[in-house]
Order: C-alpha cells, then sequence, then structure tokens
C-alpha cells in the first residue's frame, strides 16, 4: 500500500474538444480500479487539477460497461480550435496530462494493473 | 448470417493519403456481389476479389471490403472550404478526394481497376464539384460508366433568409444567444444530415457516393441500412451502427494511433485503419488488414469509444439518439474487438447545424531562447515582444506568450511538480533553471490584419537585438489568416430537404 496512486498506474485516457469545451474519457484497468476512482476521480477533483484552463464547469458521466468515466471540462480551450491562441487548441494533451495526477492511496499497483491490453 | 465490412480510411482533411489504397489492398480488396452470394448484391460490381494470398484472420469470412469510407470534415473544415469557394465557384470541396480515386484506380494488385464502393462527405461546399473532379479522373481511366450520386441539400446559406423569415432564429446551441448580427459575418451554415440521402444513393445504384455535411457515423450508418433493409426507426440497430461509425470515423485512432499505452512495439509507421465488420444485428467487430501496423485492442477501442463525446448516454445524431453507457468491448482474436451493447432512443427532432462567421485574424511566430537562464530569457523576449508591438501601435487585441518546454501546454500537470494553479508558470520556471532551450511561441488575434503583419515583424529582431542565445527565426514570415468562429445552432427537420443525385461519370463531366 503506497501513500498516492498515480492515474495512470490504474486507468488510460484521450481527450479532445467539442467546440470550446474539451472532454476527457478515463478508462480504469480492473474493477476494482473503476471503483477506487467512482470515488476518488469526482468531477471537483479533475476541475481543481485543471484549474489553470478555467473551465467554467467539469461534469462527469459514467460509461459502467468499459470502466470509463468522461468528464467535460466547459470552456476550458480558450476559444476552442478556431479562436485560441494556444498551441493545444483542441485539447489533445489533456488525456496524458490527466494521467499525471496523484490520487490518494488505498489500492496497491497489483490490484488495479491488470489485464491492460 | 451476412457480415458486411466498411473500411474507414481518412479521419480528416489531410490525413494519410496512402491510407485508402493501403487499406483496400491489404483488406483483400473489393468483395464482388458474385463473392458474396448470402448478401442482395446492389445491381452492380465495383471490385473484384482476385488476390487469394489475402486473408482475414477469420477463415469463415471473405477478404475484401464492402465499403470504404472516407470523413474529411471537422467542425471548422467547413468554414475553410467556403472560404476557398468564394474565392472559386468550382472550389470548396476536400481535393484530397481525387487524388485519392487516382491513387486508388492506379492499384492493380487487388483491384483490377476498380475501387470498392465507396462513400465519403469530401463533398463539403460543393459536393456536385467533387463529383465532377471525380468523374473526369473515372473517365480518364475508362469508367465513364461508373455511377457517382451527390448528396446535399446540408447548405443553408442561399435560403437562409427564407429560414430567418420563416422564424428559424439560430440561437447558440450553448448560450441560447441569438445570431443577430453575426448573420452579417456569416460564411456558412450547414446541417448535419444524416443517412437518408446515402442510403437513397446507393439504392440508386451509386458506387461513389459525395456527400456535403452529414454526421460522421452515418458514413458507416447509410451503407448498414441500405445492405441491412433496417427501418429509419429501428433505433436499437442504428445506435449500434452509429457506434461502429463513430469508433471508425477517425481512422487509425482506433488502431494504435494515440493510445495512451503506446509502446514501440505497437508500430505505427504502416498503421492499419480500420475495418467494421457489421452484423444484420448491428453487432460489430472492429479490426484492421493483417499484416499492417498498429493494433486493435480492447484498450485502443475503448479510448475511442470516449473520444470526443459529451453525454454518453446521448450521443446525438440525426439517425439516432444512441446510448453508449452500456457498450461492452470482447477481445474476439487478434487485432479483433466485438462490440456490443449499444441501444437507441428516437432520433432528435432538429438538426445540428454547423455555421461559422468571420472573427478577425490570427498569427503566430516562434524563437528557440537557448543557453543559460532560458526560460528566464524566452519569458523575457515575449515581454519585449508586447512593449514594443505597444510603442508601435500594434498591440493585438488577444496575445499569448508560451514557454513551450517550460510545462506550459497544460499548465499546473507538468509530472515533475505539482504546480499552484494560481501561479503556474512561476512555479514551473523554478524547477527549469537547466532547462537547455525553450520554444517561444507567441499567437495574437485582432479585427486588423494589417494590425497583425505590423505586429509580426516583432520576431525577428528579437534575433539581434535581444537577449542572448536567440534564434531559430527562419523562413517567411506567417500571414495573418482569417479567423472562422464556430457558432453551434439547430434548425428544424422539416425545413431541410436532403438532394441526391446520381449520374454517370461521364454525365458528370458532359
Amino acid at each position: 500500500m503506497s501513500d498516492t496512486i498515480r492515474l495512470g498506474d490504474i486507468a488510460h485516457a484521450r481527450s479532445g474538444d467539442k467546440g470550446n469545451h474539451a472532454n476527457i474519457g478515463v478508462i480504469a484497468y480492473t474493477d476494482a480500479g473503476y471503483e477506487f476512482l467512482s470515488r476518488e476521480l469526482t468531477a471537483d477533483r479533475v476541475a481543481d487539477y485543471f484549474a489553470a484552463l478555467q473551465p467554467t464547469n467539469v461534469v462527469r458521466y459514467e460509461l459502467p460497461g468499459i470502466r470509463a468515466f468522461n468528464f467535460l471540462l466547459y470552456d476550458a480551450l480558450a476559444g476552442g480550435a478556431s479562436r485560441s491562441l494556444r498551441t493545444d487548441s483542441q485539447g489533445k494533451t489533456l488525456g496524458p496530462a490527466i494521467l499525471q495526477m496523484e490520487l490518494a492511496g488505498g489500492m496497491t499497483n497489483d490490484e488495479s494493473r491488470m489485464s491492460n491490453q | 448470417m451476412p457480415i458486411i465490412r466498411i473500411g474507414n480510411a481518412a479521419g480528416f482533411w489531410g490525413d494519410a493519403l496512402g491510407a485508402p489504397r493501403r487499406l483496400v489492398e491489404a483488406a483483400g480488396g473489393s468483395r464482388s456481389a458474385s463473392a458474396r452470394p448470402d448478401l442482395d448484391a446492389p445491381s452492380r460490381s465495383i471490385g473484384s476479389i482476385p488476390s487469394a494470398e489475402v486473408r482475414t484472420c477469420r477463415p469463415d469470412l471473405l477478404p475484401g471490403l464492402d465499403y470504404l469510407t472516407l470523413e474529411y470534415l471537422a467542425e471548422l473544415t467547413m468554414s475553410i472550404l467556403a472560404h476557398l469557394k468564394s474565392r472559386d465557384a468550382e472550389a470548396g470541396f476536400v481535393t484530397d478526394f481525387p487524388t485519392v480515386v487516382r491513387d486508388l484506380l492506379s492499384s492493380t494488385t487487388a483491384l483490377e481497376g476498380r475501387p470498392a464502393r465507396i462513400v465519403t462527405n469530401a463533398g463539403g461546399m460543393n459536393p456536385d464539384a467533387c463529383c465532377r473532379a471525380v468523374s473526369r479522373i473515372l473517365s480518364e481511366h475508362g469508367l465513364a460508366d461508373c455511377t457517382v450520386a451527390a448528396v446535399s441539400g446540408d447548405d443553408l446559406l442561399p435560403t437562409f433568409d427564407d429560414l430567418l423569415a420563416a422564424g428559424e432564429e439560430f440561437r447558440n446551441l450553448e448560450t441560447g444567444e441569438p445570431l443577430g448580427e453575426l448573420r452579417q459575418r456569416m460564411v456558412c451554415a450547414n446541417a448535419y444530415l444524416g443517412a437518408a440521402g446515402i442510403v437513397d444513393a446507393l439504392r440508386a445504384g451509386a458506387e461513389i457516393v459525395v456527400t456535403g455535411r452529414v454526421a460522421d457515423a452515418s458514413l458507416t450508418v447509410g451503407p448498414a441500412i441500405h445492405e441491412f433493409g433496417w427501418e429509419f426507426n429501428d433505433w436499437d440497430r442504428l445506435a449500434a451502427a452509429s457506434v461502429a461509425g463513430h469508433l471508425i470515423e477517425c481512422g487509425a485512432q482506433v488502431t494504435g494511433g494515440m493510445y495512451s499505452d503506446w509502446t514501440p512495439a505497437i508500430p505505427l509507421d504502416d498503421v492499419g485503419y480500420p475495418i467494421a465488420e457489421m452484423a444484420e444485428s448491428g453487432e460489430t467487430v472492429i479490426t484492421k488488414p493483417p499484416g499492417t501496423g498498429g493494433a486493435v485492442t480492447v484498450g485502443t477501442v475503448s479510448e475511442q469509444l470516449v473520444y470526443e463525446i459529451g453525454d454518453p448516454a446521448h450521443y446525438l445524431t440525426p439517425d439516432v439518439d444512441a446510448d453508449f453507457t452500456h457498450v461492452t468491448l470482447a477481445d474476439d482474436g487478434p487485432d479483433r474487438v466485438r462490440v456490443a451493447g449499444a441501444t437507441g432512443n428516437p432520433a432528435p427532432e432538429r438538426y445540428k447545424v454547423s455555421l461559422a462567421y468571420r472573427d478577425g485574424y490570427m498569427v503566430s511566430g516562434t524563437l528557440v531562447v537557448a543557453g543559460p537562464n532560458a526560460v528566464e530569457k524566452a519569458r523575457a523576449c515575449g515581454e519585449i515582444i508586447r512593449r514594443r508591438a505597444q510603442r508601435a501601435g500594434c498591440e493585438p487585441q488577444r496575445m499569448n506568450v508560451e514557454l513551450l518546454g517550460a510545462g506550459v501546454v497544460v499548465p499546473g500537470t507538468a509530472p515533475w511538480r505539482t504546480l499552484p494553479a494560481s501561479e503556474p508558470k512561476l512555479a514551473a520556471s523554478a524547477t527549469l533553471g537547466d532547462t537547455p532551450e525553450i520554444v517561444l511561441r507567441v499567437a495574437a488575434h485582432d479585427p486588423s490584419k494589417e494590425k497583425l503583419e505590423r505586429f509580426n515583424r516583432e520576431f525577428a529582431p528579437l534575433v539581434t537585438s535581444g537577449p542572448p542565445g536567440v534564434t531559430g527565426y527562419t523562413g517567411p514570415r506567417q500571414k495573418p489568416y482569417p479567423v472562422l468562429a464556430y457558432w453551434p445552432t439547430t434548425i428544424a427537420r422539416d425545413r431541410v430537404s436532403p438532394r441526391v443525385v446520381v449520374k454517370t461519370a461521364k454525365e458528370w463531366t458532359a
């Protein structure tokens, strides 16, 4: 049992844009990881993590069939693909970024990282 | 039970030009009618399956593709095409497509000179002109009798004032604001059409279907409805086909591209583009041609399932309101993943509309800043540009300075340190004292093109009149380019009618 766990140790992710909103899908490798994330990876936690992007709202949706959460970060792209002055105007790098998040411990890597395809 | 194979070899305008030919050849060519006795064959055979050496992973399935789809239109692409059409009435379609058709026709290994049936949204703002361009190429290759269909009716510009008069307000889907004075700056307004026009075209015998703005997934849903004879209110099946379309519409993003768990053990230089093998029930296996790079795993497919979606219980297309929440993915052998569990509800009552308006100009420039204190010097360079622009009277309305290499792409999340969100840049610099070089990127937005042209002159002088170690400014200055801002809105379905024209290549070029 470690004190913290990196999200990328127990899940993988993909992100993209919907107009000026970003979405990040986070997929747990295991059922135990999905349960853990349903407690720990809340919309508020994600909003805090990406506070520098200044999202106006963060909503979490669930896809239990594939052990995934979809986070919608409203107005997080500084204008979106057409108007953003950022290099990553389409939010492509938010997926890799969220996987660096440290989460409070509570599960071992053995429990969480299995069946990684 | 018959299974149809739909391959997609383009995910955006500018995707790999060689991918369509590679996909069709590696998949074993086209499946001709005679090779598919279990299906109600279309009136004409488009391809053939000469290559016995190419096999799918499953011996009970014939090799080859029934349909090749090519998806080219991102949210912004239509506005760029509208801009091009405004300069040239015969432009405004995706010019990659004629190039792809020429490449497919020059393939002799698997095609015998004839491509699989193709369904593409390459028509963009000008499907008719796209059909003419493709038809010229077909005719040059002795295929003047090939039937080519244009599916249009999505373009709302010609009747826009009538639509306004009829009570359509085109309010912003997210903010609720009315279109108002933006009407004067509008460059395009296109309804996202569904599969119906594609189905009509295929029923009329079209071998190549060229659409304007249709929903990406509809490129897959159309062939499925045509082949299986589904009703347009068979919501669960339409949802299943929409999931399949969603999974393959971005090309190699489902076959190993962008994959979080990518390693060099997944070679991407010859990445295989995806194939959806669909049964009459709508159940689908996502796979890729044998012998190609990349990978199709539960991991790669699940990442694409969540790509650019909102509420997974309501994935809205013009064809169906699809529920992804209970979709399941299962390993079905090497590079094969079985997709099941989608359900559907009646399609939305209004079509989504992609509308764009002119919103000034943007420009960006980069410099490399190297040596000791690179971060500090690069930040100073950004500030120098801002102040010099102020003095010259060309400070842009919006300006963004990025120090690429200092953890700014997703500020506050750089892995080596948890940065306080309040001061991400300051904190980042504190850990980057020994960073050997930084790319300074400055981007600007302003209503005035002339102002940005003047602003843009402030990059090069930093090489000689800035801090030491500034380089990397080469080539011509970028020209300010027009910003075409996006306005998502909707329109009542009954105000839009798809138009389908099916002609031979000879007739298109007459």
